[in-house]
């Protein structure tokens, strides 16, 4: 308990606090007139009122398009089910500034639509909300999805011998187990939305700017750092609200539900309806998903003169025009390392803040995991700027250091670990710990023999959640990764930045790349995950 | 072997075991009999030392287990739904205490070997535990149990979960096998039936105390108090003031065993005891219900006056539903309650 509250004092409350108190008292006097000065500006009002609609319009659309699929996958059982699980899967672990490059490739300047139809959507705001339900319809169909697989459809069938119709009875037995399941999901969703950086960063342009952007825009490019304290409070607060619902809607999905073992509920299609249904759900699948993803490795082989792989071969050289010191390749190692070091961050605090929630109960335990989740929806351009500022003197001067990268990265895989973590944790039954002891176990060594065994599929896929998520983290990375070792998403977004086919094409090509390693990563943990280690992503 | 005194446990203001004495003699099979919630799992949990003592000591062969963990206190506990843990296969699960003593590998495979052969699954070793039947799953609880040769075993429901026909077989190989290894137990379980075929002596818990403590022959046939007696299935109690060889009661005057205790007390009567007799010669009931039983035929019978009177009577001198009967009582199944409580 005492190692993750440490690491979150030291390295995300320190970090914001800091950078809150600089912009709110630039020369040691609170200045909290700024508050009322900044959030009546006509175009901070303008940021958002769009943050707003467009979360939640994405989380309506999500829903919409993922509910129909979170049916499917959990009642329907056809060939290629668990490939296509995973496949749906894959945008929410890629990098965001990823998925914004896939839509960018599809619907932007020069991409597939553009090319066929002439019609360019990037600049407007459906390419934004189309990318958020790509990134996030793996949320509604595994935390929806999930729930639903293992309710038993024997409840509903007693309501229908008791003189329900079909729909009534999926409507009183049914919806009401799920409701607090689709809250859930949809509150994540928001909150994934309304914090998005990398997405509206590359498909907004100029015209869109949500907080997060603006947050970023108002640091980096304008150094006016009181406004961009004001927003942060902002931003924190509304965060703070979600999770809160967030963890009842959570808690109140734990009351007594009658599970069953997924595999049992699941049957084939009948009738033209159901395979009409399978049917839909697939195409959607197709379009948004696979196609985005499908034309991003499209574009990486579309050379001016046919395909080929120049857009590869140019990754290992120094560009000429001074975009980097580096080749790219060295970017990918770099990348990778970095990952890995985060995840072992993030491991270890994770899986303790996991086993200290498992142990104990009560308020200032479920606090602490409600402050566990904030950094998903907290500025993590903040968390970036704000490492920049607390950690460049003693006691602490990480500045030089290459751990400053992993340790950010680490920040945003921590929730995923403990999300994964706990309900393993959770299920094993105290009396196998008692059983192991009477049969003259130590508790450690009852742990190692009873709870190891248990969580370690667990514990893998928690680490590879740690890892894709730390790979793709994007938003503190770019003000903390040094010009001389850029992750890859820093490198595919620097690279969007500039005119000219090449650098359009090495980005292409990045992003492939970074998108092979993610999907085989997640192909791998699909691989390993069994019933029992179903946590909430 | 083992000795309890005044162990007392509390959840919250709540005495789950109030001041419990209880010897457990080497060899001997004692059984704990009583509804759930009379804190008979909490006497198992606290001598493993899984729950701690508000109160009292707990005993091991003359020394005091205060302080010591659960894991050096050398005494196997076999769990109510078995606890087999499930990422081992069989093998694994019943070397799991040979494995956590020290005990080479080869000792321990033929230590395996031959208590999967004591319980009835020989060569088992290799399966899955998730592809046991509840009445295997509970043979290999039972032989994880004994692996390590504990000095006293606990079983908590051990027959719990399994059908009846399955209980009663079970049952009759396990009191054969205790006898044959020696071994000293203590059970706990609710099923009276249960109790009485498995142990030498039987303790009857009530709200965290003891009721009585007896041979099962003994607390069958004279149970100490209304509690015990309406535990056993028995219904016919009622005040009675017993001067002589007979009881004043609300049925009239019920003839009593010799040697009963005198005075305000209360009157058991075995629904055995409840006999027809000539019309106008005993106490007038109504036959309120009749249902058949099998060997016999229960019979709730309703007097002119107090409470209703339960029956048994041979197949074919039972009365018809809606009959009117006078019955007389036997003293040989008539019991005077020696405790206090109503």
């Amino acid at each position: 308990m005492v190692l993750p509250v440490g690491f979150f004092a030291v390295f995300f409350a320190w970090p914001v606090v800091s950078i809150v108190e600089r912009g709110l008292r630039p020369d040691g006097r609170w200045e909290l007139g700024g508050f009322g000065e900044t959030l009546t500006r006509p175009e901070i009002l303008d940021v958002l009122w769009f943050t707003l609609w467009q979360a939640l319009a994405s989380t309506a659309l999500t829903l919409l398009v993922a509910l129909p699929g979170a049916y499917v996958f959990a009642r329907f059982d056809f060939p290629g089910k668990r490939v296509l699980r995973a496949v749906v899967t894959v945008p929410f672990v890629l990098p965001t500034v990823m998925v914004g490059t896939a839509f960018l490739a599809l619907v932007g300047r020069r991409g597939l639509l553009d090319a066929w139809w002439g019609v360019r959507l990037d600049t407007s705001v459906w390419a934004i909300l189309l990318a958020h339900v790509f990134f996030n319809y793996a949320v509604v169909v595994r935390t929806v999805g999930g729930l639903w697989a293992q309710l038993d459809p024997r409840q509903e069938e007693a309501a229908r011998v008791l003189g329900a119709s079909r729909f009534r009875a999926w409507r009183t037995v049914t919806l009401p187990a799920l409701a607090p399941s689709v809250a859930a999901a949809a509150l994540m969703v928001f909150l994934f939305t309304a914090s998005s950086f990398g997405i509206v960063q590359i498909l907004g342009g100029p015209a869109y700017s949500t907080l997060e952007t603006e947050i970023y825009r108002q640091t980096a490019d304008r150094l006016q750092l009181s406004t961009a304290a004001v927003l942060t409070m902002v931003q924190f607060v509304a965060v703070g609200v979600i999770l809160a619902v967030h963890a009842r809607t959570v808690r109140r999905r734990e009351t007594a539900l009658r599970l069953v073992a997924a595999e049992r509920t699941a049957r084939r299609p009948r009738g033209a309806g159901q395979w009409a249904l399978l049917g839909g759900v697939l195409l959607s699948v197709a379009l948004l998903i696979l196609a985005p993803l499908g034309v991003l490795v499209e574009r990486s082989f579309a050379t001016p003169d046919g395909y080929g792989l120049d857009y590869y071969r140019a990754l290992q050289e120094v560009g000429d025009n001074g975009t980097f010191l580096v080749p790219m390749t060295d970017t990918i190692v770099n990348s990778l390392e970095y990952a890995l070091a985060a995840t072992a961050v993030a491991v270890t605090v994770g899986g303790l803040a996991a086993a200290a929630l498992t142990r104990r109960a009560g308020r200032l335990v479920r606090g602490f995991d409600a402050l566990l989740m904030l950094p998903l929806g907290v500025s993590a351009v903040t968390v970036g700027f704000g490492f920049l500022i607390t950690l460049d003197e003693p006691p602490l001067d990480l500045r030089a250091s290459w751990i400053l990268v992993p340790l950010a990265q680490a920040l945003v895989g921590v929730p995923f670990v403990v999300r994964i973590m706990l309900p393993v944790l959770r299920a094993v039954d105290e009396r196998l710990r008692e059983a192991a002891a009477v049969l003259g176990a130590s508790p450690w060594r009852a742990w190692r023999e009873v709870d190891l065994p248990l969580v370690r599929r667990a514990l893998l896929v928690a680490a590879g959640f740690a890892f894709a998520v730390s790979l793709g983290e994007f938003g503190a990375t770019v003000f903390i990764a040094r010009p001389d070792n850029p992750t890859l998403p820093v490198a595919v977004a620097r690279l969007l930045g500039r005119p000219g086919e090449l650098n359009y094409g090495q980005a292409m090509a990045l992003s492939t790349i970074l998108m092979v390693v993610c999907a085989v990563s997640l192909l791998l943990l699909e691989r390993l995950r069994t019933d029992r280690t179903s946590g909430e992503f | 072997m083992l000795t309890l005194t005044g162990a007392t446990v509390r959840f919250g203001a709540r005495a789950v075991l109030d001041a419990v004495d209880l010897e457990v003699a080497d060899h001997e099979i004692v059984c704990v009999l009583g509804p759930s919630g009379s804190g008979k799992s909490t006497l198992l949990r606290a001598v493993a030392g899984l729950q701690a003592l508000d109160g009292g000591r707990v005993l091991l062969d003359g020394a005091d287990q205060t302080g010591v963990p659960v894991h050096r206190r050398g005494v196997g506990l076999m769990f109510q739904d078995h606890q087999l843990f499930p990422q081992r296969d069989v093998a694994g699960n019943v070397a799991f205490g040979l494995r956590m003593h020290g005990v080479g590998t080869a000792e321990r495979g033929a230590r395996v070997e031959e208590l999967l052969d004591l319980v009835g699954l020989p060569g088992a070793g290799r399966r899955a535990v998730s592809s046991l039947s509840g009445g295997e799953q509970q043979r290999v609880a039972l032989a994880r149990a004994l692996a390590p040769r504990p000095r006293l075993l606990m079983l908590d429901e051990p027959l719990g979960q399994l059908d009846r026909g399955l209980r009663e077989r079970l049952v009759t190989e396990l009191r054969r096998l205790f006898r044959q290894l020696g071994t000293t137990v203590l059970a706990v379980t609710h099923d009276q039936g249960e109790a009485f075929a498995l142990a030498d002596r039987v303790v009857v818990m009530n709200d965290g105390r003891i009721a009585q403590s007896g041979t099962p022959l003994d607390v069958w046939r004279s149970p100490a108090s209304a509690f015990v007696a309406r535990f056993l299935g028995f219904d016919n109690i009622v005040p009675a003031t017993v001067t002589g060889a007979a009881a004043d009661t609300v049925w009239g005057k019920v003839p009593v065993p010799d040697g009963s205790p005198q005075g305000e007390r209360l009157l058991l009567i075995r629904p055995a005891g409840v006999r027809v007799t000539a019309a106008g010669e005993g106490l007038g009931c109504h036959v309120a219900a009749r249902t058949f039983r099998g060997g016999h035929v229960a019979v709730t019978l309703r007097p002119a006056e107090g409470p209703l009177l339960e029956a048994e009577f041979p197949l074919r001198d039972a009365p018809e539903a809606g009959a009117e009967v006078d019955v007389e009582f036997r003293a040989e199944d008539v019991v005077v309650l020696d405790g206090e409580d109503a």
